[in-house]
């Protein structure tokens, strides 16, 4: 990839990240640029390293090698939680909720890191706390608005149907104030109709500023939201591109397929 | 106040409510006096207990923590008291110094004991904090030789009671022809200081550290990955519940005027334990009402078991500690079958939509 840090197009930007796991190589060489305002996808066959990837971004795992630079800044050996900061927001591919608290405090617990109360603020509670609870409580209710799941604000994050727990995952993640929005697998286990609620809400996100990087294995989905996608197997980059493109790059059909189905496909 | 009383609603019904409250709470000593001043100093001893739970209750109900060396930090507090009040080095400082002292130390030994933890969570956590409790008992039993700082398993006696400008909370007092006696007047100051306690500790829930505790204890890495910083997280749960543990030793040091590391043993804080999971882990009435319960019922039946059994069989069976203990298990079991979250299970706080959105606006 010959992409420059620091250019004013782009928010992330990877070079050459490499992970493994004991002898497995989760991840080698991976390089690619997400652009500000774009739905970047990230496609590929089970156990390609999608998932790697965004724990290696998000810090939950420390890579090898590489670099990546967000925002023009370097991004490395951070924490998770200095990750979020800096603001990457991510979901999770098994739903990750705070299941014994309710919708509405899932998503306030996402204002953490950008308000200042603190212990003796919280004790004492005095206006500049209480006004701080207002703001929360008012911005994370607009959240829940924003995604559909505010008439479940006071519901147990766990009694919350499965389509509304993942909008209110996306919820809480936007709470943080992002500015990549970080989506493990957000379509799985929904329905056709819930798929179609999420890419409207999707693009909304997007319409509204927020940079996202989408990894999906629903093509229909990937295919119509998502200005560039790219495509990992076996920990590797097999291709990058506008999605209309890749559909079409034999590489990418033979790792979805087969190998041989496609050699066969060709054969006819 | 009004995070838990909804003042807005109703405010005559609950002004009302906590004028009979206030009202029972002083004139509850007296009717217990009239019993027996002993009841006085169990409700005493019921309130330190409160302390505790509602202490541990921040380590474990909120940030979900489990901690089974709790006692470890009353320890602390208690032995601050012991040393910078009693002629052990002839040191007598006034109570309102010695207190935060005391809250500050164990706060410190909170840390201590949080920093090597951080990654340790269930099992490992229970077995490393049950290590640190019994570590400080046998440095308390042991600290004898070759310096005489703690006086070993004889323990400190002599201490002073609180004083307050001439006013001593030991011995018997007559004010407006009343007698206040000793327990009567460490009963209201211990209330004064409970609800306090209650105040902090439903205050800290409903905050943004609050919220970022209950984060932990559900899920610690979507914590995380929410910008939460879990160490310093930790770490703060940890001090701030054994600093009310120590400000409890304190207490309990000027209550006894006597204690040894016998009192700092692994069985008291599994009792406390018991009382947060009893009353509800993360719930902080219900944790009131579990360290209410758990300290009373013992008592009530040292007291009715013997005799009943003298009433009926002429002599006693069964030893009343015994059997307290029998049917302190069976009442424990029971729980667990009928009501696992607790008396008081940690209800989600109803927030109504339509007035938090006109709060807002």
């Amino acid at each position: 990839m010959a992409s420059d840090a620091g250019t004013a197009g782009e928010l992330l930007v990877a070079r050459d990240i490499g992970k493994r796991f004991g002898g497995i190589a989760a991840l080698s060489d991976v390089s690619f640029s997400i652009r500000r305002g774009e739905i970047y996808g990230l496609i590929g066959p089970n156990g390609a390293g999608k998932t790697s990837l965004f724990n290696v971004l998000t810090g939950i795992y420390t890579k090898d090698s590489g670099t990546f630079v967000f925002d023009g800044a370097p991004l490395d050996d951070l924490k998770p939680d200095e990750v979020a900061e800096r603001g990457i927001a991510r979901t999770f591919q098994n739903i990750r909720l705070f299941a014994n608290l309710s919708a509405l405090e899932n998503v306030m617990v996402g204002r953490h890191v950008r308000t200042h109360a603190t212990v003796i603020g919280a004790i004492f509670r005095g206006r500049r706390t209480r006004d701080e609870e207002r703001a929360i409580r008012r911005r994370s209710i607009e959240l829940l608005d924003y995604v559909g799941v505010r008439r479940r604000a006071n519901d147990l994050a766990k009694h919350l149907a499965y389509g509304d727990q993942r909008r209110l995952e996306i919820a809480r993640a936007l709470a943080t104030d992002p500015r990549l929005l970080a989506l493990d697998e957000p379509a799985a286990g929904m329905n056709a109709t819930e798929t179609a609620g999420l890419r409207s809400l999707l693009e909304s996100i997007r319409r509204d500023g927020t940079t996202i990087l989408l990894i999906e294995h629903d093509m229909k989905l990937v295919m119509s939201v998502c200005d560039r996608v790219l495509v990992l197997d076996y920990g590797k980059k097999l291709a990058e591109g506008p999605a209309a493109e890749v559909q079409k790059d034999e590489r990418v059909i033979a790792a979805y397929l087969g190998g041989d189905v496609s050699l066969n496909l060709k054969g006819t | 106040m009004h995070a838990f009383f909804d003042t807005r609603r109703r405010p005559a019904l609950v002004w009302i409510g906590l004028a009979l409250v206030a009202a029972a709470l002083i004139a509850l000593p007296w009717a217990l006096a009239g019993i027996g001043t002993a009841w006085v100093r169990i409700t005493n001893l019921a309130v330190l207990y409160c302390f505790l739970a509602l202490g541990l209750n921040i380590v474990v109900g909120f940030a979900g923590l489990l901690d089974l060396g709790y006692i470890a930090f009353y320890g602390v507090g208690a032995y601050v008291y012991a040393l910078l009040a009693s002629p052990q080095f002839g040191i007598h400082l006034p109570f309102w110094v010695i207190l935060p002292l005391g809250a500050l130390l164990a706060c410190i030994f909170g840390m201590l004991l949080g920093a090597p933890t951080l990654k340790l969570r269930g099992d490992y956590l229970a077995i490393v904090t049950l290590g640190f409790g019994e570590i400080v008992r046998i440095f308390l039993n042991n600290l004898s030789t070759p310096f005489n700082l703690t006086n070993g398993p004889q323990g400190i006696s002599l201490i002073d009671p609180f004083r307050l400008d001439g006013l001593s909370f030991a011995g018997t007092q007559h004010v407006l022809g009343h007698a206040l006696s000793s327990p009567i007047k460490y009963y209201y100051f211990l209330v004064a200081v409970l609800l306090v306690v209650i105040v902090v500790n439903v205050r800290l829930q409903n905050s943004r550290i609050g919220r970022a505790w209950e984060a932990i204890r559900e899920d610690e890495v979507a914590a995380r990955a929410m910008g939460i910083n879990t160490r310093n997280m930790k770490l703060l749960a940890y001090a701030m519940g054994a600093s009310f543990g120590g400000i409890a030793g304190g207490m309990f040091s000027a209550m006894q005027g006597f204690i040894s590391p016998e009192s700092f043993v692994l069985v008291e804080s599994i009792m406390v334990l018991s009382m947060v999971v009893l009353g509800g882990m993360g719930n902080v009435f219900g944790v009131v009402i579990g360290a209410l319960l758990l300290s009373y019922i013992p008592e009530v039946l040292r007291y009715t078991v013997g005799p009943a059994q003298q009433a009926v069989f002429g002599r006693t069976l069964i030893d009343p500690e015994v059997f307290r203990m029998l049917l302190f298990g069976l009442a424990l079991v029971l729980m667990m079958l009928f009501r696992p979250a607790g008396i008081l299970p940690s209800a989600v706080r109803k927030r109504e939509l339509e007035q938090d959105s006109a709060d807002g606006q």
